[in-house]
């Protein structure tokens, strides 16, 4: 089996899977217990001056009979006070030295406040920091979370004042609320960070109560707007993380993916696309710290069938395959194929193609069963039918090429090719 | 030892006959399935359901909470389909076609899902329906079953004042009257009629017999159509010596007194031989099990393969620890004092191709096969009812009303449908025939119409 000893910033842990600053790390208790259970390492839950929450605090988006495909909530930072989480980390450090340990910080948005937190929780002892500019609720109207992560000059200032007195590696957490990430993160780049831990939540709100028309979560009859974050939210998070790789001011800077990982795969998806290690936060809050487990055991086996000895050795093999529209192949062509051996003849992708695509389906009438065939001449190869059907391989693309050579848009058009015709 | 009644406590008939295919108590659960749906396009289920129920449509209508439109669903394509949902052999109709079969995956619990939202808008008398004013036509329907409700249901809605003559004393028919009890009880069956009559213009007169009570001419010329829909009659007579012994005894009559009476009331042999493989037959089986019998057997001329109920009914049949003799063909009842004793088949085997009716032919091996019973209960296959049929000029086909595709027979202005023209099939295609010949009547009564 693969070892996956993790070395992030220069600080180890047996595996890349932290624990997101978030409820599950707000106290000893939780990370005692998540240390048992095999997590690398925690972000602590972000502390600040102490604050008091609401009740309730989180609403869940499910789909298709599966919970929480996405979680809101408006919790805000640590509400204990800080001298008992300090003891407390202290505690943890000592029973599980071999453990990350990164406390997420937030401070009022001016230059002692910030001198005063840092130097405090590092000298009480932990491996790194993280500044929290992300969190887009409660906090933000204070001028605190997302309200500097989205403003590159109010980052990199705050950056600075926190590198002037940091002497532990600090990472900073980036909100994805805003039209690109790499301002910011450039901003933060320029005040000395280190590296950078994305993305935080989304904003949103939820759903509505259709008896109260009191939308979720419900606090006493009314809502707020809310961090979004579980599955749903990962696509968002790897095309984020994948500009920060794309950028060359960004490039070579250390990221802490995170995003809706739920899964070894999950994990493994963000390390291809740059991120050095992964942090999780709502498959917890589902399941528990339990599902450390199958995240270390199915990272472990893919590395050993892939040939990984280390897990530094993946982190952003995908970056240079994303690239511009405007450089993909247009003699690149790929019609779909139906396996009529597994076909089960459930007609979903007649009706996608037929009523969503390029009509290039056919039906040839049975009792009880229809049987479908691609009509090749029609096919653009958009993947469609093959996304909605629902026995694996059974519609596979088959590449039939246009051309021999790579063609892209400019040199299509520089060479009056001919467009469609209907 | 003769035929014997009130053979267990109250509490083991209460729990012999309870229902046998708990519902879906929790949304949560039902979700759970109705999820699994994968919502197919032209979908094998509604392909195979005759009154072709749009399923994947109810199936996701139950998953998004619409369980009122789930039922309309349901509804619009066949106003039985509560019973339905208990009582129709889904493993040969829409569960049997559900493409997860062809994964060898568990199909999706469609009669389940149905019964679900069929039960509450039942049970709640959702109002779903609202019958057209009342355009002053009048519709006769024979029989309050499956057919007949059906039709009656499509005409009001369309504003026709429909009078359904019944000759028992309670609506359903074949639900009612001729299937297991533990498949469906007689309230369900009651809530069901008042469910169906609820939408107005719909009288129906119990305990009237057309053709005693009232002639089939009176009725003719005191409506604008008339639809008939009586069923078929007692169960086929095997034409064998013995056959008139005490003891041997019709299926149809017997599960119709299990139906109308206490269980208790109700007498069983010690050792029963149910003659057919039917559903009847394994409602007969089964519930002389449930009423005490010492041991049942079911013999049947042809083999396993060729039964006629599905493998769920089956089981059911083996669960109850009935027991089966395959490849016997019934050829003489043995009797003492009037009472029969035994009865006799010839083994027999199956042509290794079919014959011309399409069947393989039943050849006798020369062997016999001697069967120890005080209860024989014949159960393969029904009679129609030709009394009334041949003193009507109906034309037909032994006993079988002859109709075209909108159900019309070759009598002006009546029409027919479920089983006295089918020979006997299942409740929901009954239903179908209901629907098609209220369409038929509609067009008739339409003032173009012409002959």
């Amino acid at each position: 089996m693969a070892n996956l000893d993790s070395t992030f910033l220069g600080i180890s842990s047996p595996n890349p899977f932290w624990l997101a600053s978030a409820p599950p790390t707000d106290k000893k208790i939780n990370v005692l217990r998540a240390f048992e259970a095999g997590w690398g390492g925690v972000v602590w839950k972000t502390l600040g001056d102490q604050v008091k929450n609401v009740s309730s605090r989180y609403a869940a988006v499910d789909y298709g009979g599966q919970r929480m495909m996405g979680l809101n909530n408006i919790e805000l930072i640590s509400d204990r006070p800080l001298d008992i989480n300090l003891r407390e980390i202290r505690e943890v450090m000592k029973e599980f030295p071999d453990r990350a340990m990164v406390i997420s910080l937030m401070a009022c948005t001016d230059r002692t406040s910030w001198h005063d937190l840092v130097k405090r929780v590092q000298d009480n002892g932990c491996h790194g920091l993280e500044l929290n500019f992300g969190c887009p609720h409660g906090m933000t109207e204070r001028g605190m979370g997302a309200a500097v992560g989205q403003d590159p000059e109010i980052a990199k200032m705050v950056v600075e004042w926190v590198m002037e007195v940091a002497e532990v590696p600090v990472l900073t957490k980036l909100t994805p609320n805003v039209h690109s990430v790499v301002p910011t993160a450039k901003g933060a780049l320029e005040g000395g960070t280190n590296g950078f831990a994305l993305i935080n939540t989304i904003q949103s709100l939820m759903s509505v109560d259709l008896d109260t028309f009191i939308p979720y979560p419900n606090v006493g009859g009314h809502t707020t707007f809310g961090g979004y974050c579980g599955p749903a939210v990962k696509p968002i998070a790897l095309k984020m993380l994948t500009s920060l790789g794309l950028d060359p001011a960004t490039a070579n800077t250390p990221i802490s993916g995170i995003g809706g990982v739920t899964t070894w795969r999950d994990a493994v998806e963000f390390m291809l696309l740059g991120a050095g290690n992964v942090q999780v936060c709502t498959a917890v809050m589902k399941y528990g710290f339990r599902i450390i487990n199958d995240l270390c055991s199915g990272m472990s086996h893919w590395m050993d069938e892939k040939g990984f000895v280390s897990t530094s050795e993946f982190v952003g093999l995908s970056i240079p395959k994303v690239t511009d529209w405007e450089d993909l192949d247009l003699n690149f062509h790929i019609v779909a194929n139906i396996n009529e051996d597994k076909c089960i003849h459930c007609g979903l992708c007649y009706i996608a193609c037929e009523d969503a695509s390029h009509q290039s389906i056919s039906l040839a009438p049975g009792q009880p069963y229809n049987t479908y065939a691609i009509k090749e001449e029609e096919c653009v190869g958009c993947n469609l039918c093959k996304l909605v059907c629902p026995v694996t391989d059974c519609i596979t693309m088959v590449e039939q090429r246009k051309g021999e050579e790579y063609l892209n848009w400019t040199e299509f058009q520089r060479r009056g090719l001919p467009l469609n015709e209907h | 030892m003769p035929l014997q009644n009130h053979r267990l406590e109250p509490q083991e008939y209460e729990r012999n006959f309870t229902d046998i295919h708990p519902p879906f108590e929790l949304l949560d659960t039902a979700f759970i399935e109705a999820n699994r749906c994968l919502y197919c396009y032209d979908a094998p289920c509604t392909k195979s359901c005759p009154t072709s129920i749009d399923v994947p449509q109810f199936i996701k209508q139950i998953s998004t909470g619409n369980i009122k439109g789930s039922a309309e669903t349901i509804f619009s394509a066949n106003i039985m389909g509560g019973g339905c949902a208990k009582v129709c052999p889904v493993e040969k109709l829409c569960e049997g076609a559900c493409v997860y079969n062809l994964m060898h995956e568990k199909p999706i619990p469609i009669a389940k899902l149905q019964r679900f939202s069929t039960e509450r808008a039942i049970a709640a008398q959702w109002k779903l329906f609202e019958r057209k004013p009342s355009n002053g036509k009048r519709v006769a329907v024979i029989g309050a079953g499956p057919a007949g409700l059906a039709c009656a249901h499509a005409l009001s809605l369309e504003g026709v004042n429909v009078t359904i003559f019944e000759k028992e004393a309670k609506g359903g028919g074949l639900m009612t009257y001729g299937v297991a009890a533990y498949k469906v009880t007689d309230e369900f069956c009651q809530e069901e009629v008042d469910w169906i009559t609820s939408i107005g213009g719909i009288e129906i007169r119990y305990n009237t017999e057309i053709g005693k009570d009232m002639s089939f001419e009176d009725l003719q010329s005191e409506h604008d159509a008339v639809f008939i829909g009586i069923g078929v009659g007692v169960a086929r007579h095997l034409g064998i010596p013995g056959e008139d012994l005490d003891g041997v005894v019709d299926a149809i009559k017997f599960i119709y007194d299990i139906r109308t009476k206490d269980y208790a009331d109700v007498s069983v042999g010690d050792k029963v031989v149910v003659i057919g493989m039917g559903m009847t037959a394994i409602d007969a089986a089964t519930q002389s099990k449930r009423l005490g019998a010492k041991e049942v057997v079911m013999v049947y001329r042809r083999d396993e393969g060729e039964k006629s109920c599905t493998d769920a009914e089956l089981d059911i049949a083996k669960l109850d620890g009935c027991s089966f003799v395959w490849l016997a063909n019934p050829k003489e009842v043995l009797g003492a004092n009037g009472k029969a004793t035994a009865l006799v088949c010839d083994n027999v085997r199956l042509s290794d191709t079919p014959d011309a009716s399409g069947k393989r032919a039943i050849i006798p091996t020369g062997e016999t096969v001697t069967i120890e019973a005080d209860m024989i209960i014949r159960a393969a296959g029904q009679t129609p009812f030709e009394e009334f049929i041949q003193h009507s000029a109906l034309t037909n086909n032994s006993g079988k009303v002859n109709t075209n595709r909108q159900q019309a027979t070759n009598l002006k202005g009546v029409f027919a449908g479920g089983d006295c023209v089918n020979g006997g099939k299942e409740v929901v295609d009954a239903v179908q025939h209901g629907k098609d010949a209220a369409l038929g009547i509609l067009e008739y009564l339409k003032p173009s119409h012409k002959e």
